[in-house]
Order: structure tokens, then C-alpha cells, then sequence
């Protein structure tokens, strides 16, 4: 069987500056993947290229057997396949209900996207007591929700997430982190990009370390919780 | 009761700008360009009004009609051709440039096939009007016309925001591209739609200018249009509501300042009123607070 998601040799310009160099992994379907690395190593654009919002230079990214490098952004979400971006990027000026049936912008059903806002407001009954609220008035770890809550209304099988704990308040991010785990349970494969290395390996199968453009370590994530090059230089230890 | 004929004819005149300035501020609250050409679309409907109705001698609806839909087609290959390949150009500067030389390009295309000199407009608009207080209020039929179309104008295009999902896109697109393009919104579907909305508007504006103003050359758009754009910026660019309220003032002041002070100083009063709007609310009147992203 070939893989759920695979990346292949990706590389990315910003004008001169290089900033994938033939990255390669692979995602398999169920899983809680982990890309981690500093600022700047590529995390993001790698999150980018998979949506379409930036045009792959080199490579391939093949998706549930098809090759998608060249689909336009608009499309990648009608796959399966969404993104809660980094900076959460939620619509401030609409309200929490608005914001929700954005992320159901492809979808036609009706009654079956009523079902999902259901579940939604289940996961996050925040949400739905502020529902007629803008999103620009939310806390940080609420417009976190909503962003989650917003990518989840598309029905994904595959969710990309963009520092999901970013600027959050500890509680939150262990709140955020027990949300991932539990959307990963019900079946939604996870791809998760951090800069909190320690909680990302801590609730992720594999994980990829990338550093200025390439994927430099790569392993389960267990075990490099344990390696000592990544306690130094990401763990803080 | 002059002075409530005069308030009328603000309103209505304000209605033209108001519905000029509605499509200046969507393309710009949507697409972030200002779109200088906006204007000329006006001259154009007007061109076209002009030519179905005393050159071939067809109904006035009719050529309000076949005006909406060329100038349609014209905004739609003008952000096409001119402005989409310019869009995430180092400079926003460019696209602006472009807007400047589309509307010099239209100008010049109506200079070559109808010539320099005023053609008279008859007004599409044959309704006498209406003659309130036994005869001393008199309103004429092109200014009731002007201002209801004004007011539907902005009922239907609100609605259309507030309750269609192509509404809701415009203004997911005008707040975040990229978030909106990971919604599955076609970000260029949209801005095309918005610039057919806005040309389409614009060739309302024209009919209704012209059968105000019945004069037509290829400059007739440059004035309203400007004056639109300051319209719009007055109202706070980008807000609707705004558009409709800077329109209606800018109406109302310049025909006011005509009648009561200078016909030569009234467009130096429009535009110094801008300036004073400006310095106390650099964000118009219902602009909202640029916030810079972090």
C-alpha cells in the first residue's frame, strides 16, 4: 500500500534565498506526525507548499495516490486535507459562527455540515457560548480553538497544524495539546509543526527535525525525546 | 423651500457619488488596489448608453441594459489582463500606475471613436417628477429615480454580503487572502466578481449622471470618479456603509456651497472638507483602525 502522504525532494525559492532544500517525508494515515526545528528552518513553508498557498520549485507531494503539487490552494481542502495556519489568522471581523461555516465553504450538505458544527460545539463548548461574537475579540487560546474548530468544519482526514501553542498561556497549551491528541483519535491524521519540541514529540508516533531547509533527524518520537543532540539543542536540557 | 430643493438635489447628486464610491471601496477593500480607471467605466456607460439609444435609436432600458453588461465584460478583462499579473508585485505602486494608464487608455479609445466634442445626453429618465405645496416644491423625476436606485443599490449589495456565500467570501478574501484561500475560496474568482460588481455599478452611476448632467465627453468620468474616490475615503475606504454616507455628504455640501457661497469654490470646499476629515479621523468617518499584524 502506498502512503497517505508523501513528500518527495521538496524544494522552495523565496526569490534567491532557498528555503526547502529537498525536503522529503511521509505521513501515514492515523498518524500524529511532528515537524520540528527553529525558527526559520522551513516549518511553515513546508505547511504552505502541502496547501497550495506557495508553488512547489522542485519536488513532489503525492496525497492519498494523487499528485498534488501543482493543484491550486483553493482546491486542497475539497481532498481532506486542512490547515489551521500559523498566527491562528481566524476572520476578526465575522463572528464565531461565521468564522465556522468559512471552514465549510466547499462543503454542500447542509445537514451533515449542521452535524459537524454539532461535534464542534461539543469539542469546544467555548465556542458555542460565544458563537454570535466577533472572532477579534477572543483570547488567544479561544481564536486557537476557533481556527481548529474552523479547519475541522471542512470534515478533514488530514489536519496541518502551524504552532498551534503559540502565545498561549500553559494551560491552554496543555488544553490545546489534549484537543489534538482527542481530533487524532477520532481518526483525523495530524501533522503538527512546533517549536514546543518537548510537547509536540510528547504526543506524536514520529517525528522530523528540520533545520535551515532540510530534515536533518528523523524517528519516533519516544526515542528523540531521548537522543541527546535534540535534548541540547531543542529540548533546552 | 429652496433650501430643501437644494438639500434634494445634494442628495441626489451625493446618490451618483455614493454609488460611484460603493465600487471604489469594494475593489479596494477586497482587492487593496485603488483603481483609477473606476471613473472612465462611467464615461464608457455613458458612451454606451449614448450610442444604443441616439445612434440606433433603442429604448433608454435597453441601453442602461446592454451598458451593464459591456461594462461588466470591461471590468472583468481590465483586472484580467491589467491588474492580475501585477497582483503580489514588489510595489504596490505598479498596479496603481497600471490603473492610472487604463484610465488614460479608455479616455483616449473614446476621444478616437467619438471625438472631442460634448455630445448631449437625453436623459434616460422621462418621469417628470413630483410638485409638492402646490407648486413650490418642485423634485424632479431623475432625482426620485437617482436617489431610490441609490438606496436599493446599497440594500441589495448588503444583503448580498451578508447572506450569500459568495458575500461572505468577499469579505473573507478582504480580510486574509491566505487564510481565505485555505478555506477553499477562489481568491481570483472573487476579486473578478468584485470588479464585475463595481464596473457594474459604475455604469448605473453613469446613466444617472448623465441624465442629470446631460453632457457627454470623454472626460465626463474624471471628476465624479475623483470625486467618488474622496467620497470614499471620507466614509472610511473599504466600509460600504462608508461609501454610501460619504457619498450623500460630499452631494450635499457641494451643491449647498454652490448655491450659498461660490459655484467656482465649491470643489475646493469638497476637497477641503477631505483634508479636515482627515486630520481629526485619518481613518474616514467609518474607517476602522489599521491594525498593523504582528
Amino acid at each position: 500500500m502506498s502512503e497517505f502522504l508523501s513528500v518527495k525532494d521538496l524544494s522552495v525559492y523565496y526569490g534567491v534565498i532557498q528555503s526547502l532544500k529537498g525536503v522529503s517525508f511521509h505521513v501515514d494515515k492515523g498518524e500524529i506526525v511532528a515537524l520540528i526545528g527553529a525558527n526559520g528552518a522551513g516549518k511553515t513553508t513546508t505547511l504552505h507548499t502541502l496547501s497550495g498557498l506557495i508553488q512547489a520549485d522542485k519536488g513532489e507531494i503525492v496525497y492519498k495516490d494523487q499528485n498534488i503539487t501543482t493543484i491550486p490552494g483553493h482546491k486542497i481542502v475539497n481532498l481532506g486535507m486542512a490547515q489551521v495556519p500559523e498566527g491562528r489568522r481566524v476572520f476578526a471581523e465575522m463572528t464565531v459562527l461565521q468564522n465556522l461555516k468559512m471552514g465549510a465553504y466547499t462543503r454542500k450538505d447542509k445537514a451533515e455540515m449542521d452535524e459537524t458544527l454539532k461535534t464542534i460545539y461539543q469539542r469546544f463548548p467555548r465556542l458555542e457560548e460565544r458563537k454570535s461574537q466577533l472572532a477579534g475579540t477572543l483570547s488567544g487560546g479561544e481564536q486557537q480553538m476557533l481556527a481548529m474548530g474552523r479547519a475541522l468544519m471542512s470534515h478533514p482526514e488530514i489536519i496541518l497544524l502551524d504552532e498551534p501553542s503559540m502565545g498561549l498561556s500553559p494551560i491552554f497549551v496543555n488544553e490545546i495539546f489534549d484537543i489534538i491528541e482527542k481530533i487524532n483519535k477520532d481518526g483525523v491524521t495530524v501533522l503538527l509543526v512546533e517549536q514546543n519540541a518537548k510537547k509536540a514529540l510528547s504526543i506524536a508516533n514520529r517525528a522530523y527535525v528540520l533545520e535551515t531547509g532540510k530534515i536533518v533527524k528523523e524517528g519516533i518520537a519516544s526515542e528523540l525525546l531521548d537522543d541527546e543532540t535534540i535534548k541540547k539543542a531543542y529540548l533546552g536540557e | 423651500m429652496s433650501f430643501l430643493t437644494y438639500l434634494i438635489s445634494g442628495l441626489s447628486l451625493g446618490s451618483i457619488y455614493a454609488i460611484i464610491a460603493l465600487g471604489y471601496t469594494m475593489v479596494y477593500g477586497i482587492a487593496k488596489m485603488l483603481n483609477f480607471a473606476h471613473g472612465d467605466f462611467i464615461m464608457v456607460g455613458c458612451y454606451i448608453i449614448f450610442s444604443v439609444t441616439a445612434s440606433l435609436g433603442g429604448n433608454p432600458l435597453l441601453g442602461i441594459l446592454v451598458a451593464v453588461v459591456l461594462c461588466t465584460i470591461l471590468g472583468i478583462t481590465t483586472e484580467f489582463v491589467a491588474y492580475r499579473p501585477l497582483r503580489g508585485a514588489a510595489s504596490p505602486l505598479a498596479v496603481l500606475i497600471t490603473a492610472i494608464g487604463v484610465s488614460y487608455f479608455l479616455e483616449n479609445v473614446a476621444l478616437l471613436i467619438f471625438g472631442a466634442d460634448i455630445k448631449s445626453f437625453s436623459s434616460v429618465i422621462s418621469w417628470e417628477g413630483l410638485s409638492f405645496a402646490g407648486g413650490q416644491l418642485r423634485i424632479q423625476g431623475v432625482t426620485i429615480v437617482t436617489i431610490l436606485i441609490s438606496v436599493l443599490v446599497l440594500v441589495v449589495l448588503q444583503l448580498f454580503i451578508k447572506k450569500t456565500k459568495q458575500g461572505q467570501a468577499m469579505l473573507a478574501v478582504a480580510e486574509d487572502k491566505g487564510a481565505a484561500t485555505l478555506m477553499g475560496i477562489d481568491v481570483n474568482k472573487t476579486i473578478m466578481l468584485t470588479f464585475a460588481i463595481g464596473s457594474a455599478l459604475a455604469a448605473i452611476a453613469g446613466a444617472l449622471l448623465c441624465s442629470a448632467y446631460p453632457s457627454l465627453s470623454p472626460y465626463t468620468g474624471a471628476m465624479p470618479g475623483i470625486k467618488a474616490f474622496v467620497a470614499a475615503v471620507l466614509g472610511g475606504i473599504g466600509s460600504i456603509p462608508g461609501a454610501m454616507i460619504g457619498g450623500l455628504v460630499l452631494g450635499i455640501v457641494e451643491i449647498l456651497s454652490k448655491t450659498y457661497i461660490s459655484s467656482q469654490l465649491s470643489d475646493a470646499i469638497v476637497f477641503g472638507i477631505l483634508v479636515i476629515v482627515l486630520l481629526v479621523k485619518p481613518t474616514g468617518i467609518l474607517g476602522k483602525k489599521i491594525q498593523e499584524k504582528v
